[in-house]
């Protein structure tokens, strides 16, 4: 088993042309827009990153003859099509309010004065319309506005931060730096809070469980496989309420 | 491309035999574990055991040690420079702590070091946060619901994992800070999944005693890498990001003491040095060498680059003979092909079955495990699944997940792989998806202590290019803790280190110098340059025109 990554060469599909930048070259059409500029012999260094659709390097955009439209797609997720006229944007000026974590408030007046241009929205959607991710972006726009932090959090949480909204906001908002201060106050100061997770920390800070580990740090591999295959597990439908027999390594 | 008709047909057989496995699964009637004796016999189809795969390097501290082709090739090179070409008189940079790498490690790295009152430059490859940490889907293991679980738990799931081969101060250091990395995150504003009482969500993942997988709907790592960068971010005025700028060499001092790197400006082909008091190597992986030609679900950038660094100045490696294989990497459809299908969907319930549509490994062994399980159903059994590319795999069976736990669930928890076949037209939510193992982790790597540091006086390591911690097999979920952990400590003890130390001496690359005659008097002929920096996918009939005389590495 192998890899097509590592042997492009050998693809036998039918040739399309699409043109880079302006350029020509035919390309099997089956492969990625990012795969076919390799096969074209680009070489990347930027508007390449994870090639699995989630970092947000490879945003392109393209038009199809004909199309008066603006379309866009991750050059790693995205398949050729016949003519199309792409470019990528890997990089695009974004100013970033920088706060401290202490003064954050979970207000829209302090979201607003970090970044005045959020009310400089006109909600004509070319943000949505731009995103390779589908993320509704006016949408958590307004909800930001509205101060509901939990909806924006939820309508933004797919961001990938590739800054193509940015490209196109008639307010000349870079929306994606908005959403991430706004996740990470809603994360900080309103979402509900693990305590079971500070107890926990407490219980080992306070040494409950070092006569335990050094035990198994001491234990020699065949009691190790014993205490391994004997151990007892947490079944898959067990709800979180759950609890084991054996409670003394607790 | 949604599955074609000879596809749909073979589907049919996995969908016969849904419901008896989903009324299976709800009676709680597992397919039966292995015992540790088939796991020993099964790991025979692994590629690790695989002998024609290794050789010895012929040179560095760890001579003779037998590893993959592909790792010992970037051994076996030579610097991208001529050390005597390089003035080490004049530094571009001066910092406390150098952090080579931009993931979660370098990143949780350079926000502890800077609480110790370190200045920080922060060097990267590409951008800041590219890295398999943003790429990370299922989860990050720790022990935080003390009602069922502790760090004993923790430990014996690991070294199991590990076959028992890990070092104990690693796995307990990993096993006790784990809560406080969750804690830390939440803090700082990471979205974790949670109930409405604040309880934290956990899954299984293989291997796992107790469901303490932690997420972020099925994007972890980006949510956790977003985090920290942003914090990092916030933090610029001792925090300095250099990006598309990779560390090439250590250099050290004239006491063999790290004292800076030499770095290279991939855009502007410049080479430049940064002195520092206190280096952290966080380069991640390796799965772009693409081992015996397997397809890889890592970053663009994951070529190894700090293991050569650290190798040439005399860091030992431990554990690189076992790669990790994920056991379900997408095979079909081919544009996304070695795409990470997350193991939560398999800790969630989806069977994985053959062309039979038979169940024929439990879902949760660990990953090499269950890789060698898909591997011995293609290639020894015969029951794979062919695909339209000539491959096979097996089906991994996600519209169970919506039988077990309600309608919409997959949608709901995998909003990006639903997405993404949604693109082909397969809604994975009706349909199984064709999975093959694919590289994914590097297990071993160079060797460091429980406090990060190393064999050389003041370089740190944080992360999967450190090895020891996961012994021969990592656990889902713990790599994400993994980086954290190792992140925050070598960071803060980078600082610590830094400020204690006045004078750096004299820079030198003499090390350099010292492994290129190795390399000679090993009789190793070559052209190689390492690191490699990013792999060349560039097809073969195009290489062969362009005839430039020299090319290096990233620049061909």
């Amino acid at each position: 088993m192998s890899t097509t990554e590592s042997t492009p060469a050998k693809i036998k599909a039918k040739l399309v042309p699409i043109y880079i930048m302006g350029k020509r070259y035919e390309v099997p059409e089956s492969l990625t827009i990012m795969k076919a500029m390799e096969h074209a012999g680009y070489k990347f260094i930027r508007g390449c990153g994870c090639r699995g659709g989630i970092c947000g390097a490879c945003g392109t955009v393209y038009r199809l003859p004909g199309d008066y439209h603006i379309r866009v797609g991750l050059a790693c997720q995205t398949v050729v099509q016949e003519n199309m006229y792409l470019t990528q944007i890997p990089f695009f000026p974004a100013n970033r309010a920088v706060y401290e974590m202490e003064e954050v408030a979970p207000e829209v007046s302090y979201v607003q004065k970090n970044y005045p241009e959020l009310f400089r929205c006109v909600a004509c959607n070319a943000c949505t319309k731009v995103c390779p991710m589908d993320v509704p972006v006016l949408d958590y726009i307004s909800a930001i506005k509205q101060g509901d932090f939990k909806k924006a959090t939820e309508l933004s949480f797919d961001c990938i931060q590739c800054g193509l909204c940015a490209t196109r906001c008639m307010g000349e908002m870079a929306q994606y730096h908005i959403a991430q201060m706004v996740r990470r106050i809603y994360g900080m100061k309103m979402a509900p809070y693990p305590e079971h997770c500070k107890e926990m920390v407490e219980g080992i800070k306070g040494g409950k469980y070092d006569g335990f580990l050094a035990e198994l740090k001491s234990a020699s591999v065949d009691e190790l496989k014993k205490l391994y295959t004997e151990r007892e597990q947490e079944s898959h439908m067990a709800d979180e309420k759950w609890e084991p027999q054996e409670k003394q390594y607790l | 491309m949604p599955y074609p008709e000879a596809l749909k047909d073979l589907m049919k057989k996995v969908e016969e035999t849904r419901p008896a496995r989903v009324e299976r699964k709800q009676a709680d009637k597992e397919f039966p574990m292995m015992s540790l004796e088939e796991r020993e016999d099964i790991l025979k189809f692994h590629p690790d055991y695989i002998d024609e795969g290794r050789r010895e390097i012929k040179i560095g501290p760890n001579k003779g040690y037998k590893i993959a082709h592909e790792v010992v090739d970037m051994l076996e090179a030579k610097s991208r420079v001529e050390p005597a070409k390089v003035d080490l008189t004049k530094a571009d940079y001066e910092t406390d702590v150098l952090v080579i790498g931009g993931g979660g490690a370098g990143t949780s790295a350079a926000l502890l070091a800077q609480e110790q009152g370190a200045k920080v430059i922060i060097a990267t490859k590409l951008r800041h946060g590219d890295a398999n940490t943003m790429m990370a889907e299922g989860g990050i293991q720790a022990a935080t619901k003390n009602w069922k679980d502790s760090p004993y738990y923790h430990y014996l799931d690991v070294v199991g994992g590990g076959h028992f081969k890990n070092k104990p101060e690693l796995v307990e250091t990993l096993v006790s800070e784990a809560p406080d990395v969750i804690k830390w995150l939440v803090e700082l504003g990471c979205n974790f999944s949670r109930f409405d009482d604040g309880t934290l969500k956990t899954l299984h993942g293989g291997g796992t005693s107790r469901k303490r997988m932690h997420f972020a709907a099925d994007i972890t790592g980006a949510e956790m890498m977003r985090t920290v960068r942003d914090e990092a971010r916030n933090r610029c005025e001792d925090i300095k990001v250099l990006e598309f700028s990779p560390a090439v060499e250590l250099i050290l001092n004239d006491k063999g003491e790290c004292a800076g790197a030499l770095m290279y400006n991939m855009d502007t082909e410049e080479y430049f040095i940064i002195k520092a008091k206190a280096v952290v190597m966080a380069t991640g992986g390796s799965g772009r060498l693409h081992v015996q030609n397997f397809m890889t679900t890592n970053h663009y950038g994951a070529t190894g680059d700090g293991l050569v660094m650290g190798y040439r100045a005399g860091v030992g490696l431990c554990f690189l003979h076992t790669i990790q294989y994920h056991p379900t990497g997408v095979i079909f459809p081919e544009q996304a092909e070695g795409i990470l299908i997350t193991e939560k969907f398999r800790g969630s319930g989806a069977n994985l079955v053959n062309i039979k549509g038979e169940q024929f490994v439990n879902e949760r062994e660990p990953r090499d495990i269950e890789a060698s399980a898909i591997i011995r159903e293609c290639v020894d059994r015969g029951l794979g699944v062919p695909t339209p590319t000539g491959k096979f795999g097996v089906w991994l069976d996600s519209p169970m997940i919506d039988h077990l736990s309600g309608e919409g669930t997959v949608e709901k928890e995998f909003p990006g792989k639903f997405i993404l076949y949604k693109r082909f037209d397969i809604d994975i939510s009706k349909e199984p998806m064709l999975i093959y193992p694919t590289l994914h982790y590097q297990n071993g790597g160079l060797e460091f202590k429980k406090d990060g540091s190393t064999a050389v006086k003041g370089f740190f390591i944080a992360g999967e290019v450190g090895g020891g911690t996961h012994g021969e097999n990592r656990l889902m979920g713990n790599s994400l803790l993994d980086i954290m952990v190792f992140g925050r400590i070598a960071g803060k003890n980078a600082g610590e280190f830094a400020k204690d130390r006045s004078d750096l001496g004299q820079l030198s690359l003499e090390h350099v110098d010292k492994y290129h005659k190795e390399m000679a008097e090993a009789g190793i002929e070559t052209d190689r340059v390492a690191p490699m920096l990013l792999p060349d996918y560039t097809p073969v009939e195009i290489k062969e025109r362009e005839l430039t005389s020299h090319y290096v590495g990233t620049i061909r």
